[in-house]
Protein backbone atom coordinates (compact mmCIF):
# COMPACT_ATOMS: atom_id res chain seq x y z
CA UNK A 1 0.00 0.00 0.00
CA UNK A 2 1.43 3.24 -0.70
CA UNK A 3 0.49 6.53 0.54
CA UNK A 4 0.85 10.52 -1.22
CA UNK A 5 0.41 13.17 0.23
CA UNK A 6 -1.33 16.77 -1.25
CA UNK A 7 0.30 20.37 -0.62
CA UNK A 8 -3.44 21.16 0.45
CA UNK A 9 -2.61 18.60 3.59
CA UNK A 10 -4.52 15.84 2.86
CA UNK A 11 -3.06 12.24 2.75
CA UNK A 12 -4.15 9.08 0.74
CA UNK A 13 -4.06 5.82 0.62
CA UNK A 14 -3.55 3.46 -2.39
CA UNK A 15 -4.80 -0.27 -1.93
CA UNK A 16 -5.53 -1.72 -5.09
CA UNK A 17 -8.39 -0.23 -6.78
CA UNK A 18 -9.76 1.60 -3.54
CA UNK A 19 -8.43 5.13 -2.07
CA UNK A 20 -8.39 6.05 1.43
CA UNK A 21 -8.28 10.07 2.39
CA UNK A 22 -7.67 11.98 5.26
CA UNK A 23 -5.90 15.32 6.51
CA UNK A 24 -2.62 15.39 7.94
CA UNK A 25 -1.57 15.45 11.41
CA UNK A 26 0.22 18.70 10.27
CA UNK A 27 -3.32 19.99 9.48
CA UNK A 28 -5.30 18.91 12.05
CA UNK A 29 -2.58 20.62 14.28
CA UNK A 30 -3.13 23.94 12.20
CA UNK A 31 -6.65 23.33 12.35
CA UNK A 32 -6.94 22.51 16.27
CA UNK A 33 -9.97 21.56 18.33
CA UNK A 34 -12.18 20.08 15.48
CA UNK A 35 -15.89 19.83 16.48
CA UNK A 36 -17.75 18.87 13.51
CA UNK A 37 -17.02 16.77 9.96
CA UNK A 38 -19.30 16.92 7.12
CA UNK A 39 -18.23 14.09 4.87
CA UNK A 40 -19.85 13.43 0.93
CA UNK A 41 -22.51 11.37 0.07
CA UNK A 42 -21.52 7.76 -0.80
CA UNK A 43 -22.04 7.14 -4.23
CA UNK A 44 -21.23 11.31 -5.53
CA UNK A 45 -19.02 11.67 -7.72
CA UNK A 46 -15.97 13.98 -6.84
CA UNK A 47 -13.22 15.66 -9.09
CA UNK A 48 -9.68 16.12 -8.18
CA UNK A 49 -9.13 19.58 -6.76
CA UNK A 50 -13.05 20.08 -5.95
CA UNK A 51 -14.49 20.51 -2.21
CA UNK A 52 -15.08 16.92 -0.92
CA UNK A 53 -15.39 17.26 2.95
CA UNK A 54 -15.69 20.19 5.08
CA UNK A 55 -13.50 20.29 8.92
CA UNK A 56 -15.22 22.60 11.45
CA UNK A 57 -12.86 23.59 14.78
CA UNK A 58 -14.35 25.50 16.99
CA UNK A 59 -13.01 28.77 15.31
CA UNK A 60 -13.66 28.22 11.90
CA UNK A 61 -14.70 26.20 8.81
CA UNK A 62 -12.16 24.47 6.39
CA UNK A 63 -12.54 22.53 3.44
CA UNK A 64 -10.61 19.38 2.28
CA UNK A 65 -10.23 18.79 -1.49
CA UNK A 66 -10.00 15.47 -3.05
CA UNK A 67 -6.73 14.98 -4.30
CA UNK A 68 -7.92 12.26 -6.83
CA UNK A 69 -11.13 12.19 -8.84
CA UNK A 70 -13.33 8.86 -8.55
CA UNK A 71 -16.80 7.88 -6.69
CA UNK A 72 -16.95 8.15 -2.85
CA UNK A 73 -17.63 4.45 -1.50
CA UNK A 74 -17.90 4.68 2.08
CA UNK A 75 -17.12 7.37 4.96
CA UNK A 76 -15.70 7.04 8.28
CA UNK A 77 -19.62 6.66 10.33
CA UNK A 78 -17.18 7.05 13.57
CA UNK A 79 -16.38 10.81 12.71
CA UNK A 80 -19.87 11.56 13.46
CA UNK A 81 -19.55 10.54 17.09
CA UNK A 82 -16.21 11.50 17.60
CA UNK A 83 -14.97 13.89 15.72
CA UNK A 84 -12.08 14.54 17.65
CA UNK A 85 -10.34 11.19 16.07
CA UNK A 86 -9.11 13.56 13.39
CA UNK A 87 -7.13 15.35 16.08
CA UNK A 88 -6.17 12.39 17.80
CA UNK A 89 -5.52 9.97 15.11
CA UNK A 90 -5.44 12.21 11.76
CA UNK A 91 -4.03 9.52 9.83
CA UNK A 92 -5.41 6.50 11.01
CA UNK A 93 -8.77 6.08 12.64
CA UNK A 94 -9.99 9.51 11.64
CA UNK A 95 -9.70 9.01 7.85
CA UNK A 96 -12.31 11.29 5.93
CA UNK A 97 -13.42 8.57 2.84
CA UNK A 98 -12.69 5.58 0.79
CA UNK A 99 -13.03 6.64 -3.03
CA UNK A 100 -12.63 4.40 -6.37
CA UNK A 101 -9.49 4.83 -8.05
CA UNK A 102 -10.28 6.04 -11.89
CA UNK A 103 -6.72 7.04 -13.67
CA UNK A 104 -3.49 6.01 -11.83
CA UNK A 105 -1.61 8.99 -13.53
CA UNK A 106 -3.77 11.36 -10.84
CA UNK A 107 -1.01 9.97 -8.63
CA UNK A 108 1.86 11.84 -10.39
CA UNK A 109 2.45 15.21 -9.19
CA UNK A 110 1.49 13.84 -5.39
CA UNK A 111 4.38 13.88 -2.49
CA UNK A 112 5.34 10.82 -1.00
CA UNK A 113 6.02 10.88 2.90
CA UNK A 114 9.61 12.23 2.75
CA UNK A 115 8.78 14.64 0.24
CA UNK A 116 5.97 16.43 2.23
CA UNK A 117 7.87 16.44 5.88
CA UNK A 118 10.21 18.38 3.65
CA UNK A 119 7.41 20.43 1.94
CA UNK A 120 6.01 20.89 5.85
CA UNK A 121 9.44 21.86 7.14
CA UNK A 122 9.63 24.57 4.24
CA UNK A 123 6.13 25.98 5.47
CA UNK B 1 -7.58 21.89 3.00
CA UNK B 2 -7.17 25.56 2.80
CA UNK B 3 -5.02 27.84 4.61
CA UNK B 4 -4.92 31.56 5.16
CA UNK B 5 -1.65 32.94 4.45
CA UNK B 6 -1.22 37.13 5.19
CA UNK B 7 0.86 38.86 2.70
CA UNK B 8 0.38 42.33 4.58
CA UNK B 9 2.75 40.57 7.77
CA UNK B 10 5.30 44.15 7.05
CA UNK B 11 2.50 47.17 8.20
CA UNK B 12 1.95 44.62 11.43
CA UNK B 13 2.98 46.02 14.80
CA UNK B 14 3.94 44.23 17.98
CA UNK B 15 2.75 44.35 21.50
CA UNK B 16 4.65 44.73 24.77
CA UNK B 17 3.97 41.38 25.51
CA UNK B 18 4.96 39.84 22.22
CA UNK B 19 7.41 38.03 22.60
CA UNK B 20 6.61 36.38 26.17
CA UNK B 21 3.57 34.68 23.89
CA UNK B 22 6.22 32.98 21.53
CA UNK B 23 8.77 31.61 24.53
CA UNK B 24 4.71 30.48 26.00
CA UNK B 25 4.34 28.10 22.60
CA UNK B 26 1.84 31.10 21.52
CA UNK B 27 0.19 30.56 17.54
CA UNK B 28 0.61 34.13 16.85
CA UNK B 29 -1.55 35.61 13.91
CA UNK B 30 -2.62 39.21 12.62
CA UNK B 31 -5.20 40.83 14.39
CA UNK B 32 -6.69 44.28 14.66
CA UNK B 33 -3.24 45.36 13.19
CA UNK B 34 -0.64 43.44 15.30
CA UNK B 35 0.22 39.89 15.86
CA UNK B 36 -1.75 38.38 18.76
CA UNK B 37 -1.80 35.02 20.37
CA UNK B 38 -5.01 32.57 19.19
CA UNK B 39 -3.81 29.77 20.95
CA UNK B 40 -1.72 27.97 23.29
CA UNK B 41 -2.95 24.55 24.32
CA UNK B 42 -5.58 24.91 22.36
CA UNK B 43 -8.99 26.58 22.19
CA UNK B 44 -11.27 24.42 24.11
CA UNK B 45 -8.82 23.47 26.55
CA UNK B 46 -8.18 27.37 27.40
CA UNK B 47 -11.86 27.58 27.49
CA UNK B 48 -12.07 25.19 30.05
CA UNK B 49 -9.51 26.39 31.69
CA UNK B 50 -10.81 30.23 32.09
CA UNK B 51 -14.63 28.36 32.52
CA UNK B 52 -12.73 26.73 35.91
CA UNK B 53 -10.11 28.46 36.79
CA UNK B 54 -8.55 31.58 35.86
CA UNK B 55 -7.05 33.04 32.45
CA UNK B 56 -4.75 35.35 31.29
CA UNK B 57 -5.62 37.11 27.97
CA UNK B 58 -3.46 39.90 26.80
CA UNK B 59 -5.49 42.15 25.31
CA UNK B 60 -3.30 44.90 24.75
CA UNK B 61 -4.38 45.56 21.08
CA UNK B 62 -7.54 47.68 22.48
CA UNK B 63 -7.42 50.89 22.77
CA UNK B 64 -6.96 52.83 26.07
CA UNK B 65 -7.71 56.43 26.43
CA UNK B 66 -8.00 58.84 29.05
CA UNK B 67 -10.24 62.31 29.05
CA UNK B 68 -9.48 65.29 30.81
CA UNK B 69 -11.12 68.35 31.79
CA UNK B 70 -13.69 70.53 33.92
CA UNK B 71 -16.43 69.80 31.25
CA UNK B 72 -15.37 66.33 30.74
CA UNK B 73 -18.00 64.42 31.39
CA UNK B 74 -20.19 66.80 29.53
CA UNK B 75 -18.63 66.72 26.08
CA UNK B 76 -18.59 62.78 26.73
CA UNK B 77 -22.39 63.41 27.04
CA UNK B 78 -22.36 64.91 23.62
CA UNK B 79 -20.96 61.53 22.27
CA UNK B 80 -22.42 58.61 24.32
CA UNK B 81 -25.89 58.23 25.25
CA UNK B 82 -25.29 56.57 28.93
CA UNK B 83 -24.63 59.01 31.78
CA UNK B 84 -21.41 59.64 32.37
CA UNK B 85 -22.30 63.02 34.56
CA UNK B 86 -23.64 60.49 37.28
CA UNK B 87 -21.21 57.96 37.09
CA UNK B 88 -19.04 58.47 40.40
CA UNK B 89 -15.39 57.92 40.52
CA UNK B 90 -13.88 54.19 40.34
CA UNK B 91 -17.17 53.57 38.81
CA UNK B 92 -17.26 51.67 35.03
CA UNK B 93 -20.05 52.04 32.65
CA UNK B 94 -20.61 50.44 29.51
CA UNK B 95 -21.70 52.58 26.49
CA UNK B 96 -21.52 53.31 22.74
CA UNK B 97 -19.74 55.67 20.08
CA UNK B 98 -22.91 56.79 17.85
CA UNK B 99 -23.28 57.85 14.47
CA UNK B 100 -26.04 60.66 13.44
CA UNK B 101 -28.11 57.76 12.40
CA UNK B 102 -27.99 55.79 15.27
CA UNK B 103 -25.55 53.82 13.94
CA UNK B 104 -22.92 51.75 16.36
CA UNK B 105 -19.51 52.97 15.62
CA UNK B 106 -18.03 51.29 18.65
CA UNK B 107 -18.54 50.09 22.15
CA UNK B 108 -16.27 51.05 25.12
CA UNK B 109 -15.98 51.05 28.69
CA UNK B 110 -15.59 54.28 30.48
CA UNK B 111 -14.76 54.61 34.29
CA UNK B 112 -14.22 57.86 36.00
CA UNK B 113 -10.76 57.76 36.81
CA UNK B 114 -10.89 61.07 38.45
CA UNK B 115 -8.01 60.88 40.79
CA UNK B 116 -8.59 61.54 44.81
CA UNK B 117 -5.35 64.12 45.82
CA UNK B 118 -4.79 63.45 50.03
CA UNK B 119 -4.79 66.04 52.20
CA UNK B 120 -1.66 67.11 54.33
CA UNK B 121 -2.04 67.13 57.68
CA UNK B 122 0.74 69.06 58.96
CA UNK B 123 0.03 71.96 56.17
CA UNK B 124 -3.79 71.36 57.33
CA UNK B 125 -5.03 70.56 54.06
CA UNK B 126 -7.90 68.70 53.03
CA UNK B 127 -8.64 66.05 50.90
CA UNK B 128 -10.02 66.72 47.38
CA UNK B 129 -10.52 65.37 44.03
CA UNK B 130 -8.70 66.14 41.02
CA UNK B 131 -9.70 66.88 37.92
CA UNK B 132 -12.40 65.07 36.01
CA UNK B 133 -10.14 62.12 34.06
CA UNK B 134 -12.53 59.44 32.47
CA UNK B 135 -10.66 56.30 31.29
CA UNK B 136 -12.23 54.40 27.82
CA UNK B 137 -11.10 51.19 26.22
CA UNK B 138 -12.39 50.79 23.18
CA UNK B 139 -11.73 48.19 20.23
CA UNK B 140 -8.65 47.50 18.75
CA UNK B 141 -9.39 47.77 15.06
CA UNK B 142 -11.81 51.07 15.71
CA UNK B 143 -9.34 52.90 18.20
CA UNK B 144 -7.63 55.29 15.56
CA UNK B 145 -11.50 56.03 13.61
CA UNK B 146 -12.52 57.04 17.69
CA UNK B 147 -9.58 58.76 18.21
CA UNK B 148 -10.55 60.83 15.26
CA UNK B 149 -14.22 61.33 16.10
CA UNK B 150 -13.21 62.26 19.95
CA UNK B 151 -10.72 64.70 18.59
CA UNK B 152 -13.06 66.11 16.33
CA UNK B 153 -16.35 66.49 18.22
CA UNK B 154 -14.52 67.10 22.06
CA UNK B 155 -14.22 70.49 22.58
CA UNK B 156 -10.21 71.93 22.88
CA UNK B 157 -11.29 72.22 26.97
CA UNK B 158 -10.69 68.72 27.47
CA UNK B 159 -7.88 66.53 26.64
CA UNK B 160 -7.49 63.24 25.28
CA UNK B 161 -4.88 60.90 25.36
CA UNK B 162 -3.68 57.97 23.77
CA UNK B 163 -2.23 55.70 26.76
CA UNK B 164 -0.05 53.69 24.28
CA UNK B 165 2.48 53.03 26.57
CA UNK B 166 0.19 50.93 28.47
CA UNK B 167 -0.25 47.37 27.86
CA UNK B 168 -3.91 45.49 29.15
CA UNK B 169 -4.06 42.56 30.79
CA UNK B 170 -7.31 40.46 31.27
CA UNK B 171 -7.56 37.86 34.51
CA UNK B 172 -10.66 35.66 34.05
CA UNK B 173 -12.40 32.86 35.82
CA UNK B 174 -13.77 31.80 38.72
CA UNK B 175 -10.15 31.83 40.43
CA UNK B 176 -9.01 35.62 39.21
CA UNK B 177 -9.86 36.99 42.17
CA UNK B 178 -8.42 34.33 43.98
CA UNK B 179 -5.05 34.91 41.82
CA UNK B 180 -4.99 38.28 42.07
CA UNK B 181 -5.88 38.92 45.81
CA UNK B 182 -2.49 36.90 46.03
CA UNK B 183 -0.46 39.08 44.06
CA UNK B 184 -1.63 42.45 44.98
CA UNK B 185 -1.77 41.62 49.11
CA UNK B 186 -5.93 41.39 48.93
CA UNK B 187 -6.42 45.21 47.90
CA UNK B 188 -9.16 44.11 45.41
CA UNK B 189 -10.88 42.61 47.50
CA UNK B 190 -13.83 44.58 48.44
CA UNK B 191 -14.27 45.01 44.44
CA UNK B 192 -17.14 44.39 43.03
CA UNK B 193 -18.18 44.33 39.50
CA UNK B 194 -17.71 46.79 37.31
CA UNK B 195 -15.64 49.26 39.87
CA UNK B 196 -12.07 50.61 38.93
CA UNK B 197 -9.05 51.14 41.64
CA UNK B 198 -5.19 52.50 40.84
CA UNK B 199 -3.21 50.78 42.84
CA UNK B 200 0.83 50.59 42.43
CA UNK B 201 2.44 47.22 42.09
CA UNK B 202 6.19 47.92 43.21
CA UNK B 203 7.21 51.12 41.65
CA UNK B 204 4.59 50.69 39.03
CA UNK B 205 0.94 51.96 38.94
CA UNK B 206 -1.67 49.87 37.93
CA UNK B 207 -5.37 50.23 36.72
CA UNK B 208 -7.43 47.49 37.99
CA UNK B 209 -11.31 47.17 36.71
CA UNK B 210 -13.33 44.37 38.01
CA UNK B 211 -15.04 43.75 34.69
CA UNK B 212 -14.01 41.62 31.28
CA UNK B 213 -15.68 39.88 28.51
CA UNK B 214 -15.93 35.86 29.09
CA UNK B 215 -19.09 36.14 31.60
CA UNK B 216 -17.09 35.40 34.22
CA UNK B 217 -15.34 36.86 37.06
CA UNK B 218 -12.56 38.92 36.74
CA UNK B 219 -10.01 41.96 36.11
CA UNK B 220 -8.86 44.20 33.38
CA UNK B 221 -5.85 45.62 34.15
CA UNK B 222 -3.80 48.57 32.61
CA UNK B 223 0.40 48.58 33.00
CA UNK B 224 2.48 50.21 31.76
CA UNK B 225 4.46 48.39 29.04
CA UNK B 226 8.01 47.84 29.99
CA UNK B 227 6.98 46.02 33.02
CA UNK B 228 3.92 43.97 31.34
CA UNK B 229 6.09 40.86 31.19
CA UNK B 230 7.32 40.75 34.60
CA UNK B 231 3.44 41.48 35.78
CA UNK B 232 2.51 38.98 33.29
CA UNK B 233 4.92 36.36 34.54
CA UNK B 234 4.06 37.34 38.06
CA UNK B 235 0.22 36.28 37.56
CA UNK B 236 1.63 33.12 35.51
CA UNK B 237 3.32 32.28 39.13
CA UNK B 238 0.14 31.37 40.55
CA UNK B 239 -0.87 28.03 40.47
CA UNK B 240 -4.89 28.92 39.05
CA UNK B 241 -3.61 31.06 36.30
CA UNK B 242 -2.67 30.11 32.74
CA UNK B 243 -2.13 31.85 29.27
CA UNK B 244 -5.43 32.16 27.27
CA UNK B 245 -5.43 32.63 23.49
CA UNK B 246 -7.70 34.89 21.54
CA UNK B 247 -9.71 31.94 20.13
CA UNK B 248 -10.87 31.09 23.67
CA UNK B 249 -11.83 35.03 24.23
CA UNK B 250 -14.34 34.40 21.18
CA UNK B 251 -15.78 31.23 21.97
CA UNK B 252 -15.66 32.52 25.79
CA UNK B 253 -17.59 35.82 25.09
CA UNK B 254 -20.42 33.97 22.62
CA UNK B 255 -21.66 31.82 25.33
CA UNK B 256 -21.70 35.14 27.41
CA UNK B 257 -23.84 36.52 24.78
CA UNK B 258 -21.72 39.48 24.47
CA UNK B 259 -22.03 41.67 20.89
CA UNK B 260 -18.28 41.91 19.01
CA UNK B 261 -17.98 44.96 17.58
CA UNK B 262 -17.62 44.73 13.53
CA UNK B 263 -19.61 41.49 13.45
CA UNK B 264 -22.70 41.76 16.21
CA UNK B 265 -22.61 45.33 16.31
CA UNK B 266 -21.67 47.97 13.09
CA UNK B 267 -22.81 50.89 11.79
CA UNK B 268 -25.71 49.02 10.49
CA UNK B 269 -26.88 48.24 14.03
CA UNK B 270 -28.57 50.73 16.01
CA UNK B 271 -28.66 50.04 20.41
CA UNK B 272 -32.48 48.74 20.25
CA UNK B 273 -32.12 46.14 17.75
CA UNK B 274 -28.57 45.37 19.09
CA UNK B 275 -30.76 44.73 22.73
CA UNK B 276 -28.22 47.25 24.10
CA UNK B 277 -31.20 49.41 25.13
CA UNK B 278 -29.44 49.24 28.95
CA UNK B 279 -26.89 51.77 27.82
CA UNK B 280 -29.06 54.30 27.63
CA UNK B 281 -30.63 55.54 30.40
CA UNK B 282 -33.72 57.21 31.05
CA UNK B 283 -32.83 60.17 31.62
CA UNK B 284 -30.38 60.41 29.07
CA UNK B 285 -33.24 59.36 26.70
CA UNK B 286 -35.33 61.82 27.76
CA UNK B 287 -32.97 64.47 27.60
CA UNK B 288 -31.41 63.80 24.27
CA UNK B 289 -27.96 65.93 23.67
CA UNK B 290 -26.11 63.09 22.04
CA UNK B 291 -25.39 61.87 18.86
CA UNK B 292 -27.89 59.54 17.35
CA UNK B 293 -30.31 60.99 19.63
CA UNK B 294 -33.29 61.24 17.49
CA UNK B 295 -32.82 58.17 15.02
CA UNK B 296 -32.18 55.64 18.22
CA UNK B 297 -35.68 57.15 20.15
CA UNK B 298 -37.47 56.57 17.25
CA UNK B 299 -36.55 52.96 17.12
CA UNK B 300 -37.04 52.82 21.01
CA UNK B 301 -40.60 54.66 20.38
CA UNK B 302 -41.90 52.62 17.64
CA UNK B 303 -39.47 49.12 18.08
CA UNK B 304 -36.99 47.92 16.10
CA UNK B 305 -37.56 46.16 13.01
CA UNK B 306 -34.83 43.15 13.82
CA UNK B 307 -33.33 42.43 16.97
CA UNK B 308 -30.64 40.78 17.70
CA UNK B 309 -31.00 36.89 19.58
CA UNK B 310 -29.23 34.15 20.52
CA UNK B 311 -29.56 30.41 18.21
CA UNK B 312 -29.82 27.25 19.72
CA UNK B 313 -28.52 25.25 16.63
CA UNK B 314 -29.82 21.24 16.35
CA UNK B 315 -26.68 18.96 15.67
CA UNK B 316 -23.12 19.35 16.00
CA UNK B 317 -22.78 21.45 12.83
CA UNK B 318 -21.94 25.04 13.72
CA UNK B 319 -23.64 27.86 11.97
CA UNK B 320 -21.22 30.91 11.82
CA UNK B 321 -21.42 34.50 10.82
CA UNK B 322 -23.54 35.17 7.46
CA UNK B 323 -25.56 32.10 7.63
CA UNK B 324 -29.40 33.19 6.44
CA UNK B 325 -32.10 32.02 8.56
CA UNK B 326 -35.10 31.28 7.31
CA UNK B 327 -38.93 31.06 8.99
CA UNK B 328 -40.21 28.14 6.59
CA UNK B 329 -39.53 29.84 2.76
CA UNK B 330 -38.61 33.22 3.98
CA UNK B 331 -35.29 34.67 4.88
CA UNK B 332 -36.07 36.32 7.95
CA UNK B 333 -32.33 37.46 9.04
CA UNK B 334 -28.72 36.51 9.38
CA UNK B 335 -26.02 35.11 12.08
CA UNK B 336 -23.61 38.42 12.97
CA UNK B 337 -21.29 35.40 14.78
CA UNK B 338 -21.75 31.51 15.69
CA UNK B 339 -19.51 29.01 16.82
CA UNK B 340 -19.57 25.56 18.82
CA UNK B 341 -19.97 25.86 22.54
CA UNK B 342 -16.95 24.33 24.71
CA UNK B 343 -19.38 24.62 27.60
CA UNK B 344 -22.69 23.21 26.25
CA UNK B 345 -20.80 21.16 23.48
CA UNK B 346 -23.09 21.93 20.90
CA UNK B 347 -23.27 24.75 18.38
CA UNK B 348 -24.46 28.35 19.26
CA UNK B 349 -25.11 31.31 17.62
CA UNK B 350 -25.97 35.37 17.80
CA UNK B 351 -27.33 37.38 14.89
CA UNK B 352 -30.70 39.38 13.79
CA UNK B 353 -34.59 38.30 13.46
CA UNK B 354 -37.12 40.35 12.23
CA UNK B 355 -38.78 41.22 15.73
CA UNK B 356 -42.15 39.45 15.25
CA UNK B 357 -39.53 36.23 15.17
CA UNK B 358 -37.72 37.21 18.03
CA UNK B 359 -39.27 35.62 21.08
CA UNK B 360 -37.64 32.67 22.84
CA UNK B 361 -38.53 29.44 22.23
CA UNK B 362 -39.34 30.64 18.10
CA UNK B 363 -38.03 27.55 16.11
CA UNK B 364 -36.24 28.90 13.13
CA UNK B 365 -33.91 27.41 10.10
CA UNK B 366 -30.22 28.63 9.35
CA UNK B 367 -28.99 28.04 6.12
CA UNK B 368 -25.12 26.25 6.24
CA UNK B 369 -24.19 25.39 2.68
CA UNK B 370 -27.67 24.77 1.06
CA UNK B 371 -28.26 22.50 3.91
CA UNK B 372 -31.58 23.65 6.44
CA UNK B 373 -30.88 23.20 10.27
CA UNK B 374 -33.83 23.41 12.58
CA UNK B 375 -32.72 26.69 15.30
CA UNK B 376 -34.77 27.85 17.95
CA UNK B 377 -34.71 31.39 19.45
CA UNK B 378 -33.04 31.04 22.84
CA UNK B 379 -31.79 33.40 25.72
CA UNK B 380 -28.74 35.26 26.32
CA UNK B 381 -26.49 34.53 27.60
CA UNK B 382 -26.31 30.70 26.80
CA UNK B 383 -23.72 30.12 30.05
CA UNK B 384 -24.90 32.05 33.25
CA UNK B 385 -22.66 35.08 34.01
CA UNK B 386 -20.89 35.09 37.13
CA UNK B 387 -19.93 38.86 38.04
CA UNK B 388 -18.74 39.98 41.35
CA UNK B 389 -21.77 41.78 42.35
CA UNK B 390 -21.18 41.94 46.29
CA UNK B 391 -22.01 39.94 49.18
Amino acid sequence: MARYFTDEHEWIDVDGDTATVGITDYAQGQLGDIVFVELPDVGSVIEKGKDAAVVESVKAASDVYAPISGEIMETNDALEDDPALVNTAPEEGGWFFKMTIGDKSQFDGLMDQAAYKSFCDGL
Amino acid sequence: MSDDTDDTIAEIETLPLDAWHRRKGARMVPFAGYHMPIQYEGIVTEHGWTRTQAGLFDVSHMGQLMVTGETAAAELEKLLPGAIASLKPGKVRYSLLLDDQGGILDDLMVTNATPWIEGDEEAGTEGKWGEPAYYLVVNGAMKWDDIAHLREHLDDDVTLTHMDEHALIALQGPNAATALNRVMRNVIDDMVFMESVCHDFGEWPLRITRSGYTGEDGFEISVPAEFAESFADRLCAEIEVRPIGLGARDSLRLEAGLPLYGHDITTETDPVSADLGFALTKRRREEGGWMGHEPVMKAFTEGPAQKRVGLAIDGRMPAREGALIYSGDTQVGRITSGGFSPTLERPIAMGYVDTALAAEGTELEVEVRKKRLPATVASLPFVPHRYHRGK
